[in-house]
Protein backbone atom coordinates (compact mmCIF):
# COMPACT_ATOMS: atom_id res chain seq x y z
CA UNK A 1 0.00 0.00 0.00
CA UNK A 2 2.70 2.37 1.15
CA UNK A 3 4.66 1.75 -1.94
CA UNK A 4 1.66 2.19 -4.08
CA UNK A 5 1.18 5.87 -2.38
CA UNK A 6 4.80 6.82 -3.09
CA UNK A 7 4.46 5.88 -6.76
CA UNK A 8 1.77 8.31 -6.90
CA UNK A 9 3.56 10.92 -5.08
CA UNK A 10 6.75 11.38 -7.35
CA UNK A 11 4.08 11.37 -10.14
CA UNK A 12 4.84 8.30 -12.05
CA UNK A 13 1.94 6.76 -13.62
CA UNK A 14 0.34 4.08 -11.59
CA UNK A 15 0.27 0.89 -12.78
CA UNK A 16 -2.94 -1.34 -13.71
CA UNK A 17 -1.61 -4.15 -11.79
CA UNK A 18 -1.76 -0.88 -8.59
CA UNK A 19 -4.97 0.19 -9.84
CA UNK A 20 -6.97 -2.92 -10.19
CA UNK A 21 -5.11 -3.46 -5.82
CA UNK A 22 -6.31 -0.32 -5.23
CA UNK A 23 -9.64 -0.65 -6.09
CA UNK A 24 -10.59 -3.92 -4.41
CA UNK A 25 -11.50 -2.79 -0.60
CA UNK A 26 -9.17 -5.05 1.95
CA UNK A 27 -5.92 -6.36 1.81
CA UNK A 28 -5.68 -8.10 -1.38
CA UNK A 29 -1.87 -8.90 -2.22
CA UNK A 30 -2.67 -9.24 -5.64
CA UNK A 31 0.81 -7.65 -5.91
CA UNK A 32 2.07 -10.87 -4.22
CA UNK A 33 1.13 -13.78 -6.89
CA UNK A 34 4.23 -16.26 -7.54
CA UNK A 35 2.14 -17.85 -10.71
CA UNK A 36 1.94 -20.99 -8.95
CA UNK A 37 -1.66 -21.82 -10.92
CA UNK A 38 -3.40 -23.52 -7.56
CA UNK A 39 -6.04 -20.80 -8.15
CA UNK A 40 -7.00 -22.21 -11.86
CA UNK A 41 -6.16 -25.93 -10.62
CA UNK A 42 -9.02 -25.33 -7.41
CA UNK A 43 -11.69 -23.79 -9.67
CA UNK A 44 -14.87 -25.74 -10.84
CA UNK A 45 -15.36 -23.35 -13.60
CA UNK A 46 -11.76 -23.10 -14.80
CA UNK A 47 -12.49 -25.26 -17.96
CA UNK A 48 -15.36 -22.60 -19.49
CA UNK A 49 -13.02 -19.61 -18.71
CA UNK A 50 -10.59 -17.57 -21.52
CA UNK A 51 -8.15 -17.38 -19.11
CA UNK A 52 -7.22 -18.97 -15.34
CA UNK A 53 -6.98 -16.38 -12.91
CA UNK A 54 -3.21 -17.39 -12.60
CA UNK A 55 -2.94 -16.23 -16.84
CA UNK A 56 -5.24 -13.07 -15.82
CA UNK A 57 -2.76 -12.01 -13.05
CA UNK A 58 0.03 -12.50 -15.34
CA UNK A 59 -1.83 -10.31 -18.01
CA UNK A 60 -2.42 -7.36 -15.28
CA UNK A 61 0.94 -7.43 -14.16
CA UNK A 62 2.13 -7.24 -18.31
CA UNK A 63 -0.93 -3.80 -18.69
CA UNK A 64 -3.25 -5.86 -20.92
CA UNK A 65 -5.98 -3.53 -19.85
CA UNK A 66 -8.72 -4.44 -22.72
CA UNK A 67 -7.83 -8.07 -23.18
CA UNK A 68 -7.90 -8.49 -19.47
CA UNK A 69 -11.53 -6.53 -19.31
CA UNK A 70 -12.97 -8.56 -22.47
CA UNK A 71 -11.82 -12.16 -20.70
CA UNK A 72 -15.05 -14.00 -19.76
CA UNK A 73 -12.94 -14.82 -16.65
CA UNK A 74 -14.31 -13.25 -13.77
CA UNK A 75 -17.56 -13.81 -15.13
CA UNK A 76 -17.34 -17.41 -14.52
CA UNK A 77 -16.29 -16.85 -11.32
CA UNK A 78 -18.92 -18.70 -8.79
CA UNK A 79 -17.67 -17.56 -5.34
CA UNK A 80 -16.84 -20.87 -4.07
CA UNK A 81 -13.65 -19.51 -2.67
CA UNK A 82 -11.89 -21.82 -3.21
CA UNK A 83 -8.46 -20.61 -4.95
CA UNK A 84 -8.76 -17.78 -1.64
CA UNK A 85 -7.95 -20.29 0.75
CA UNK A 86 -5.57 -22.29 -1.36
CA UNK A 87 -3.64 -19.81 -2.56
CA UNK A 88 -0.10 -19.86 -0.97
CA UNK A 89 0.21 -16.27 -1.30
CA UNK A 90 -3.63 -15.48 0.30
CA UNK A 91 -4.38 -13.11 -2.78
CA UNK A 92 -8.29 -12.26 -1.87
CA UNK A 93 -9.06 -13.80 -5.54
CA UNK A 94 -12.81 -13.50 -5.36
CA UNK A 95 -12.62 -10.43 -4.33
CA UNK A 96 -10.45 -9.36 -7.45
CA UNK A 97 -12.72 -10.89 -9.78
CA UNK A 98 -15.42 -8.22 -8.33
CA UNK A 99 -13.18 -5.59 -8.94
CA UNK A 100 -12.61 -6.49 -12.88
CA UNK A 101 -16.02 -7.25 -13.35
CA UNK A 102 -16.78 -3.78 -12.12
CA UNK A 103 -14.00 -2.51 -14.42
CA UNK A 104 -15.35 -4.36 -17.26
CA UNK A 105 -18.79 -2.84 -16.92
CA UNK A 106 -17.32 0.83 -16.07
CA UNK A 107 -15.15 -0.06 -19.44
CA UNK A 108 -18.17 -0.77 -21.37
CA UNK A 109 -17.45 -3.94 -21.69
CA UNK A 110 -19.66 -7.09 -21.04
CA UNK A 111 -22.68 -4.33 -20.94
CA UNK A 112 -25.38 -6.13 -22.86
CA UNK A 113 -24.29 -9.55 -21.28
CA UNK A 114 -26.52 -11.55 -19.72
CA UNK A 115 -24.06 -11.89 -16.60
CA UNK A 116 -23.43 -8.42 -16.35
CA UNK A 117 -27.36 -7.28 -17.20
CA UNK A 118 -28.33 -9.94 -14.10
CA UNK A 119 -25.77 -8.20 -11.40
CA UNK A 120 -27.29 -4.78 -12.58
CA UNK A 121 -30.85 -5.45 -12.28
CA UNK A 122 -30.43 -7.22 -8.62
CA UNK A 123 -28.55 -3.89 -7.77
CA UNK A 124 -31.46 -2.28 -8.98
CA UNK A 125 -34.14 -3.96 -7.27
CA UNK A 126 -31.55 -3.74 -3.75
CA UNK A 127 -31.60 0.12 -4.70
CA UNK A 128 -35.52 0.08 -5.21
CA UNK A 129 -36.52 -1.64 -2.23
CA UNK A 130 -33.88 -2.86 0.33
CA UNK A 131 -34.80 -6.39 -0.32
CA UNK A 132 -33.85 -8.72 -3.39
CA UNK A 133 -36.98 -9.68 -5.53
CA UNK A 134 -36.62 -12.48 -7.33
CA UNK A 135 -39.45 -13.04 -9.52
CA UNK A 136 -39.01 -9.62 -10.84
CA UNK A 137 -35.39 -10.33 -11.42
CA UNK A 138 -36.27 -13.47 -13.43
CA UNK A 139 -38.72 -12.43 -15.04
CA UNK A 140 -36.90 -9.30 -16.37
CA UNK A 141 -33.66 -11.62 -16.94
CA UNK A 142 -36.07 -14.29 -19.35
CA UNK A 143 -37.89 -11.52 -20.97
CA UNK A 144 -34.70 -9.77 -22.04
CA UNK A 145 -32.38 -12.46 -22.87
CA UNK A 146 -34.05 -15.72 -23.54
CA UNK A 147 -38.15 -15.07 -24.56
CA UNK A 148 -38.31 -18.48 -26.21
CA UNK A 149 -37.13 -19.70 -23.47
CA UNK A 150 -39.67 -18.44 -21.20
CA UNK A 151 -42.17 -21.16 -21.54
CA UNK A 152 -40.25 -24.11 -19.66
CA UNK A 153 -38.79 -21.71 -17.35
CA UNK A 154 -42.18 -19.94 -16.35
CA UNK A 155 -43.22 -23.90 -15.39
CA UNK A 156 -40.61 -23.83 -12.97
CA UNK A 157 -41.61 -20.50 -11.99
CA UNK A 158 -45.19 -21.50 -11.84
CA UNK A 159 -43.60 -24.92 -9.22
CA UNK A 160 -42.27 -21.88 -7.08
CA UNK A 161 -45.26 -20.27 -6.49
CA UNK A 162 -47.49 -23.18 -5.75
CA UNK A 163 -44.68 -24.04 -3.00
CA UNK A 164 -45.33 -20.61 -1.87
CA UNK A 165 -41.40 -20.33 -2.43
CA UNK A 166 -41.71 -16.91 -4.49
CA UNK A 167 -43.38 -13.44 -3.36
CA UNK A 168 -45.61 -12.02 -6.16
CA UNK A 169 -44.46 -8.60 -5.18
CA UNK A 170 -40.86 -6.80 -3.64
CA UNK A 171 -40.47 -6.66 0.18
CA UNK A 172 -39.91 -2.87 0.98
CA UNK A 173 -37.90 -2.01 3.97
CA UNK A 174 -39.26 0.75 6.23
CA UNK A 175 -36.50 3.22 6.25
CA UNK A 176 -35.49 2.99 2.55
CA UNK A 177 -34.71 6.76 2.62
CA UNK A 178 -32.32 6.12 4.94
CA UNK A 179 -30.39 3.34 3.05
CA UNK A 180 -30.78 5.12 -0.69
CA UNK A 181 -28.60 7.99 0.94
CA UNK A 182 -26.52 5.76 2.07
CA UNK A 183 -26.05 4.54 -0.86
CA UNK A 184 -25.26 7.45 -3.16
CA UNK A 185 -23.28 8.52 -1.24
CA UNK A 186 -20.96 5.29 -1.22
CA UNK A 187 -21.71 5.38 -4.74
CA UNK A 188 -20.63 8.78 -5.40
CA UNK A 189 -16.99 7.54 -3.27
CA UNK A 190 -16.91 4.47 -6.01
CA UNK A 191 -16.89 6.70 -8.50
CA UNK A 192 -14.26 8.84 -7.25
CA UNK A 193 -11.71 6.06 -6.74
CA UNK A 194 -12.95 4.52 -10.16
CA UNK B 1 -31.81 -19.24 27.08
CA UNK B 2 -29.05 -17.43 24.80
CA UNK B 3 -30.31 -14.25 23.35
CA UNK B 4 -28.71 -13.79 19.79
CA UNK B 5 -29.38 -10.77 17.13
CA UNK B 6 -30.56 -12.68 14.12
CA UNK B 7 -30.19 -11.99 10.68
CA UNK B 8 -32.78 -13.78 8.43
CA UNK B 9 -31.86 -12.53 5.12
CA UNK B 10 -34.40 -12.33 1.85
CA UNK B 11 -34.07 -15.86 1.51
CA UNK B 12 -35.57 -16.61 4.14
CA UNK B 13 -38.50 -15.02 4.01
CA UNK B 14 -40.04 -16.92 1.16
CA UNK B 15 -38.16 -19.15 -1.25
CA UNK B 16 -36.53 -20.88 1.69
CA UNK B 17 -39.21 -20.08 4.62
CA UNK B 18 -39.16 -23.92 5.49
CA UNK B 19 -35.56 -23.04 6.55
CA UNK B 20 -36.85 -20.23 8.89
CA UNK B 21 -40.06 -22.17 10.04
CA UNK B 22 -38.02 -25.34 10.74
CA UNK B 23 -35.33 -23.17 12.97
CA UNK B 24 -38.01 -21.45 14.64
CA UNK B 25 -39.93 -24.76 15.76
CA UNK B 26 -36.60 -25.51 17.15
CA UNK B 27 -36.37 -23.11 19.03
CA UNK B 28 -37.32 -23.93 22.43
CA UNK B 29 -35.43 -27.37 21.96
CA UNK B 30 -32.17 -24.86 21.80
CA UNK B 31 -33.08 -22.99 24.37
CA UNK B 32 -32.20 -20.12 22.33
CA UNK B 33 -34.28 -16.76 21.50
CA UNK B 34 -33.46 -14.74 18.70
CA UNK B 35 -33.67 -10.61 18.40
CA UNK B 36 -34.39 -9.81 14.65
CA UNK B 37 -32.38 -6.93 13.29
CA UNK B 38 -34.96 -4.08 12.81
CA UNK B 39 -35.70 -2.97 9.08
CA UNK B 40 -32.29 -5.03 7.54
CA UNK B 41 -31.47 -4.90 4.18
CA UNK B 42 -30.42 -7.21 1.75
CA UNK B 43 -26.36 -8.18 2.13
CA UNK B 44 -25.97 -7.94 -1.54
CA UNK B 45 -25.48 -11.65 -2.24
CA UNK B 46 -22.66 -12.27 -5.12
CA UNK B 47 -24.84 -9.92 -7.90
CA UNK B 48 -24.12 -6.54 -5.61
CA UNK B 49 -20.33 -7.24 -4.67
CA UNK B 50 -20.30 -8.12 -8.81
CA UNK B 51 -20.26 -5.06 -9.62
CA UNK B 52 -20.19 -2.38 -7.10
CA UNK B 53 -17.62 -3.51 -3.81
CA UNK B 54 -18.01 -0.11 -2.20
CA UNK B 55 -21.61 0.37 -2.13
CA UNK B 56 -21.84 -3.26 -1.26
CA UNK B 57 -19.98 -2.79 2.11
CA UNK B 58 -22.03 0.23 2.71
CA UNK B 59 -25.32 -2.17 2.35
CA UNK B 60 -23.90 -4.39 4.79
CA UNK B 61 -22.24 -1.69 6.51
CA UNK B 62 -26.07 -0.52 7.48
CA UNK B 63 -26.63 -3.63 8.59
CA UNK B 64 -24.40 -3.79 11.01
CA UNK B 65 -24.58 -0.58 12.13
CA UNK B 66 -28.72 -1.24 13.03
CA UNK B 67 -27.89 -4.72 14.68
CA UNK B 68 -25.25 -3.02 16.79
CA UNK B 69 -27.55 0.19 18.01
CA UNK B 70 -29.90 -3.02 18.61
CA UNK B 71 -27.18 -5.23 20.70
CA UNK B 72 -28.34 -5.81 24.21
CA UNK B 73 -26.95 -8.26 25.88
CA UNK B 74 -25.69 -9.96 22.67
CA UNK B 75 -23.03 -8.90 20.89
CA UNK B 76 -23.29 -11.79 18.61
CA UNK B 77 -25.21 -11.47 14.85
CA UNK B 78 -26.27 -14.85 13.36
CA UNK B 79 -27.17 -15.55 9.77
CA UNK B 80 -29.02 -18.90 8.58
CA UNK B 81 -27.68 -18.22 4.66
CA UNK B 82 -23.95 -18.63 4.23
CA UNK B 83 -24.02 -15.80 1.53
CA UNK B 84 -25.31 -13.49 4.12
CA UNK B 85 -23.18 -14.64 7.06
CA UNK B 86 -20.15 -14.05 4.73
CA UNK B 87 -21.14 -10.96 3.54
CA UNK B 88 -21.81 -9.54 7.34
CA UNK B 89 -18.42 -11.10 8.58
CA UNK B 90 -16.33 -9.90 4.93
CA UNK B 91 -17.30 -6.30 5.77
CA UNK B 92 -17.05 -6.26 9.98
CA UNK B 93 -13.45 -8.25 9.31
CA UNK B 94 -12.44 -5.58 6.58
CA UNK B 95 -13.55 -2.90 8.33
CA UNK B 96 -11.15 -3.54 10.85
CA UNK B 97 -8.20 -4.17 8.47
CA UNK B 98 -8.23 -1.65 5.81
CA UNK B 99 -8.57 2.02 7.16
CA UNK B 100 -9.37 3.69 3.97
CA UNK B 101 -12.36 1.64 3.44
CA UNK B 102 -13.73 2.35 7.31
CA UNK B 103 -13.43 6.19 5.99
CA UNK B 104 -15.40 5.61 2.93
CA UNK B 105 -18.01 3.13 4.89
CA UNK B 106 -17.84 5.54 7.82
CA UNK B 107 -18.54 8.80 5.59
CA UNK B 108 -21.39 6.67 3.25
CA UNK B 109 -23.14 5.56 6.90
CA UNK B 110 -22.86 9.18 8.24
CA UNK B 111 -25.25 10.68 5.43
CA UNK B 112 -28.37 8.25 6.69
CA UNK B 113 -27.22 8.82 10.61
CA UNK B 114 -25.47 5.51 11.23
CA UNK B 115 -22.26 4.47 12.24
CA UNK B 116 -20.75 1.04 13.04
CA UNK B 117 -17.76 -0.02 15.68
CA UNK B 118 -15.19 -2.19 13.62
CA UNK B 119 -15.24 -5.46 16.42
CA UNK B 120 -18.21 -4.48 17.96
CA UNK B 121 -20.07 -7.42 16.61
CA UNK B 122 -19.26 -11.08 16.69
CA UNK B 123 -20.71 -12.56 13.19
CA UNK B 124 -21.44 -16.61 12.92
CA UNK B 125 -23.50 -18.96 10.94
CA UNK B 126 -26.34 -20.89 12.63
CA UNK B 127 -24.77 -23.83 12.26
CA UNK B 128 -21.62 -22.72 14.51
CA UNK B 129 -24.00 -21.77 17.52
CA UNK B 130 -26.12 -24.99 17.27
CA UNK B 131 -23.20 -27.18 16.79
CA UNK B 132 -21.08 -24.96 19.66
CA UNK B 133 -23.33 -23.37 21.93
CA UNK B 134 -26.25 -25.49 22.08
CA UNK B 135 -23.53 -28.37 21.35
CA UNK B 136 -24.31 -31.95 21.20
CA UNK B 137 -24.84 -33.16 24.22
CA UNK B 138 -28.21 -31.60 24.51
CA UNK B 139 -29.15 -31.91 21.14
CA UNK B 140 -29.08 -35.68 21.78
CA UNK B 141 -30.97 -35.72 24.92
CA UNK B 142 -33.70 -34.04 23.18
CA UNK B 143 -34.23 -36.69 20.32
CA UNK B 144 -37.34 -38.39 20.45
CA UNK B 145 -37.24 -39.98 16.52
CA UNK B 146 -33.69 -40.67 16.01
CA UNK B 147 -32.88 -40.77 12.38
CA UNK B 148 -31.84 -44.07 12.63
CA UNK B 149 -31.27 -46.13 9.26
CA UNK B 150 -31.40 -42.29 6.89
CA UNK B 151 -28.31 -42.04 4.62
CA UNK B 152 -27.48 -38.52 4.51
CA UNK B 153 -24.89 -36.51 2.62
CA UNK B 154 -24.02 -33.49 4.88
CA UNK B 155 -23.69 -31.07 2.57
CA UNK B 156 -21.99 -27.14 3.29
CA UNK B 157 -21.10 -25.83 -0.07
CA UNK B 158 -18.91 -22.92 -0.04
CA UNK B 159 -19.32 -19.60 1.84
CA UNK B 160 -19.69 -20.94 5.16
CA UNK B 161 -16.38 -22.54 5.29
CA UNK B 162 -14.47 -20.32 3.10
CA UNK B 163 -12.97 -17.98 3.50
CA UNK B 164 -13.29 -18.81 7.08
CA UNK B 165 -11.18 -16.23 8.31
CA UNK B 166 -11.86 -16.63 12.08
CA UNK B 167 -10.93 -20.83 11.28
CA UNK B 168 -14.17 -21.57 13.05
CA UNK B 169 -14.72 -25.00 11.20
CA UNK B 170 -10.96 -26.04 11.13
CA UNK B 171 -10.86 -26.71 7.65
CA UNK B 172 -12.37 -24.91 4.54
CA UNK B 173 -12.35 -28.10 2.63
CA UNK B 174 -13.09 -31.06 5.07
CA UNK B 175 -15.25 -29.67 7.75
CA UNK B 176 -17.20 -32.11 9.92
CA UNK B 177 -19.58 -29.87 12.15
CA UNK B 178 -22.83 -30.68 10.50
CA UNK B 179 -21.71 -34.60 10.01
CA UNK B 180 -21.37 -34.48 13.81
CA UNK B 181 -24.57 -33.03 14.39
CA UNK B 182 -26.35 -35.53 11.78
CA UNK B 183 -24.64 -38.67 13.61
CA UNK B 184 -25.98 -37.19 16.97
CA UNK B 185 -29.52 -37.25 15.59
CA UNK B 186 -29.09 -40.82 14.90
CA UNK B 187 -28.55 -40.50 11.06
CA UNK B 188 -26.27 -43.03 9.12
CA UNK B 189 -23.86 -40.10 7.64
CA UNK B 190 -21.75 -40.65 4.18
CA UNK B 191 -18.53 -39.71 4.26
CA UNK B 192 -19.18 -37.15 1.13
CA UNK B 193 -16.61 -36.33 -0.87
CA UNK B 194 -17.97 -33.04 -2.75
CA UNK B 195 -19.05 -31.84 1.29
CA UNK B 196 -17.56 -28.39 0.01
CA UNK B 197 -17.71 -28.16 -3.39
CA UNK B 198 -19.84 -25.57 -5.31
CA UNK B 199 -23.71 -25.30 -5.77
CA UNK B 200 -23.02 -23.07 -8.91
CA UNK B 201 -24.51 -20.35 -6.66
CA UNK B 202 -26.07 -17.94 -9.39
CA UNK B 203 -24.80 -19.77 -12.81
CA UNK B 204 -28.26 -21.80 -13.05
CA UNK B 205 -29.44 -18.01 -13.70
CA UNK B 206 -27.12 -16.86 -16.09
CA UNK B 207 -24.98 -20.02 -17.72
CA UNK B 208 -27.28 -22.81 -16.80
CA UNK B 209 -24.96 -25.48 -18.79
CA UNK B 210 -22.29 -24.76 -16.14
CA UNK B 211 -24.58 -25.14 -13.63
CA UNK B 212 -26.18 -28.32 -14.53
CA UNK B 213 -22.69 -29.98 -14.62
CA UNK B 214 -21.71 -28.50 -11.00
CA UNK B 215 -25.02 -29.63 -9.94
CA UNK B 216 -24.80 -33.04 -11.06
CA UNK B 217 -21.21 -33.78 -9.86
CA UNK B 218 -22.75 -33.10 -6.21
CA UNK B 219 -25.95 -35.26 -6.57
CA UNK B 220 -24.07 -37.90 -8.45
CA UNK B 221 -21.62 -37.94 -5.91
CA UNK B 222 -24.48 -38.38 -2.97
CA UNK B 223 -26.16 -40.89 -4.98
CA UNK B 224 -22.59 -43.02 -5.57
CA UNK B 225 -23.18 -43.42 -2.04
CA UNK B 226 -26.37 -44.76 -1.45
CA UNK B 227 -27.40 -41.44 -0.16
CA UNK B 228 -31.44 -41.03 0.74
CA UNK B 229 -31.40 -36.88 1.06
CA UNK B 230 -28.89 -34.50 1.30
CA UNK B 231 -28.60 -32.14 3.71
CA UNK B 232 -27.67 -28.28 3.71
CA UNK B 233 -27.37 -25.21 5.93
CA UNK B 234 -27.81 -22.56 2.72
CA UNK B 235 -30.93 -21.26 0.90
CA UNK B 236 -29.13 -21.03 -2.17
CA UNK B 237 -27.57 -24.79 -2.49
CA UNK B 238 -31.40 -25.76 -1.57
CA UNK B 239 -32.28 -23.92 -4.27
CA UNK B 240 -30.25 -25.00 -6.84
CA UNK B 241 -30.05 -28.70 -5.98
CA UNK B 242 -33.84 -28.97 -5.25
CA UNK B 243 -35.35 -26.95 -7.79
CA UNK B 244 -32.69 -27.27 -10.94
CA UNK B 245 -32.43 -30.78 -10.08
CA UNK B 246 -35.05 -31.85 -13.14
CA UNK B 247 -33.54 -29.32 -15.36
CA UNK B 248 -30.38 -30.99 -14.56
CA UNK B 249 -31.61 -34.55 -15.16
CA UNK B 250 -32.76 -33.52 -18.68
CA UNK B 251 -30.26 -31.79 -19.65
CA UNK B 252 -27.46 -34.32 -18.36
CA UNK B 253 -30.04 -37.21 -19.33
CA UNK B 254 -29.96 -38.69 -15.44
CA UNK B 255 -32.72 -39.47 -13.68
CA UNK B 256 -31.54 -38.64 -10.11
CA UNK B 257 -34.16 -38.22 -7.36
CA UNK B 258 -32.34 -36.46 -4.55
CA UNK B 259 -34.57 -34.77 -1.82
CA UNK B 260 -32.48 -31.72 -0.17
CA UNK B 261 -33.77 -30.56 3.23
CA UNK B 262 -32.46 -27.83 5.58
CA UNK B 263 -30.31 -29.04 9.02
CA UNK B 264 -32.96 -27.29 11.08
CA UNK B 265 -35.88 -29.74 9.44
CA UNK B 266 -33.53 -32.42 9.87
CA UNK B 267 -33.55 -31.28 13.89
CA UNK B 268 -37.28 -30.87 14.06
CA UNK B 269 -37.59 -34.01 12.27
CA UNK B 270 -35.78 -35.57 15.23
CA UNK B 271 -37.42 -33.90 17.77
CA UNK B 272 -40.61 -34.97 17.01
CA UNK B 273 -42.48 -32.28 15.21
CA UNK B 274 -45.01 -32.41 12.45
CA UNK B 275 -43.01 -32.43 9.15
CA UNK B 276 -45.74 -29.87 7.97
CA UNK B 277 -44.64 -27.74 10.77
CA UNK B 278 -41.03 -27.62 9.30
CA UNK B 279 -41.58 -26.45 6.12
CA UNK B 280 -41.17 -29.68 4.52
CA UNK B 281 -43.05 -30.29 1.41
CA UNK B 282 -42.25 -27.12 -0.15
CA UNK B 283 -39.67 -29.55 -2.00
CA UNK B 284 -39.78 -29.93 -5.48
CA UNK B 285 -37.93 -33.42 -5.06
CA UNK B 286 -40.30 -35.29 -2.92
CA UNK B 287 -38.42 -35.94 0.21
CA UNK B 288 -41.49 -38.53 0.86
CA UNK B 289 -39.90 -41.90 0.04
CA UNK B 290 -36.47 -40.75 2.03
CA UNK B 291 -38.54 -39.91 5.05
CA UNK B 292 -40.77 -43.03 5.37
CA UNK B 293 -37.65 -44.86 6.41
CA UNK B 294 -37.74 -43.19 9.39
CA UNK B 295 -41.76 -43.57 10.31
CA UNK B 296 -42.47 -40.15 8.96
CA UNK B 297 -45.21 -40.18 6.51
CA UNK B 298 -45.93 -36.87 4.43
CA UNK B 299 -49.46 -36.03 3.45
CA UNK B 300 -49.69 -36.67 -0.76
CA UNK B 301 -48.77 -33.52 -2.24
CA UNK B 302 -50.93 -32.07 -5.35
CA UNK B 303 -49.48 -32.63 -7.96
CA UNK B 304 -46.19 -34.48 -6.72
CA UNK B 305 -43.86 -35.64 -9.43
CA UNK B 306 -43.63 -39.31 -9.78
CA UNK B 307 -39.65 -40.59 -9.76
CA UNK B 308 -39.55 -42.03 -13.06
CA UNK B 309 -37.67 -45.33 -12.87
CA UNK B 310 -34.12 -45.39 -12.52
CA UNK B 311 -32.49 -46.40 -15.47
CA UNK B 312 -29.03 -48.78 -15.72
CA UNK B 313 -26.29 -46.63 -17.20
CA UNK B 314 -24.30 -48.61 -19.43
CA UNK B 315 -20.87 -49.22 -18.67
CA UNK B 316 -18.91 -48.34 -21.11
CA UNK B 317 -14.99 -47.83 -21.31
CA UNK B 318 -12.39 -50.07 -19.17
CA UNK B 319 -13.87 -51.68 -15.53
CA UNK B 320 -12.29 -49.11 -12.95
CA UNK B 321 -11.59 -50.13 -9.27
CA UNK B 322 -14.58 -49.01 -7.06
CA UNK B 323 -13.90 -47.39 -3.77
CA UNK B 324 -16.23 -48.43 -0.55
CA UNK B 325 -18.50 -46.18 0.55
CA UNK B 326 -16.40 -46.14 4.01
CA UNK B 327 -19.79 -47.06 5.44
CA UNK B 328 -19.36 -50.40 5.81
Amino acid sequence: MSAMLNEEKNGAPISYMAEVSRATPGNCRLEMCIQCGTCGGSCPSADDMDHTPRQLFAMIRADMRDAVLASNTPWHCVSCYYCTVRCPQEIHITDIMYTLKSMAVAAGQYKKSVDADFSESFVGYVDEYGRSFELGLATRMYLRHSPLSIVKTASMGLGMLTRDRLDFSPQRIKNLDQLQSILKRAGEIEEAIA
Amino acid sequence: MTKYLFYPGCSMQKNARSYLDSLMAIRPELDITFDEVDDWNCCGATEYWSVHQVKAHALVGRNLALAEQQANGSNTLVAGCSACYLNLAKTANYLEEDNLLREKIDDALAVGGLHFTPGSLDIRHLLDIVFNDVGLEKIRSKVVRPLTGLRVAPYYGCMIVRPDRENRYGNPEYPTALDKLLEALGATVIDFPQKTHCCSGHMTQISPEVAYELLHRLISGADRYNADLMVTLCPMCQLNLDAYQGDMNTFMDTDYHMPCLYFTQMMGLAFGHDPKELGIGKEFVDAGPALAKIGVELPEAEERPKPRPRRKKKEEGLPMPRMGDGNE
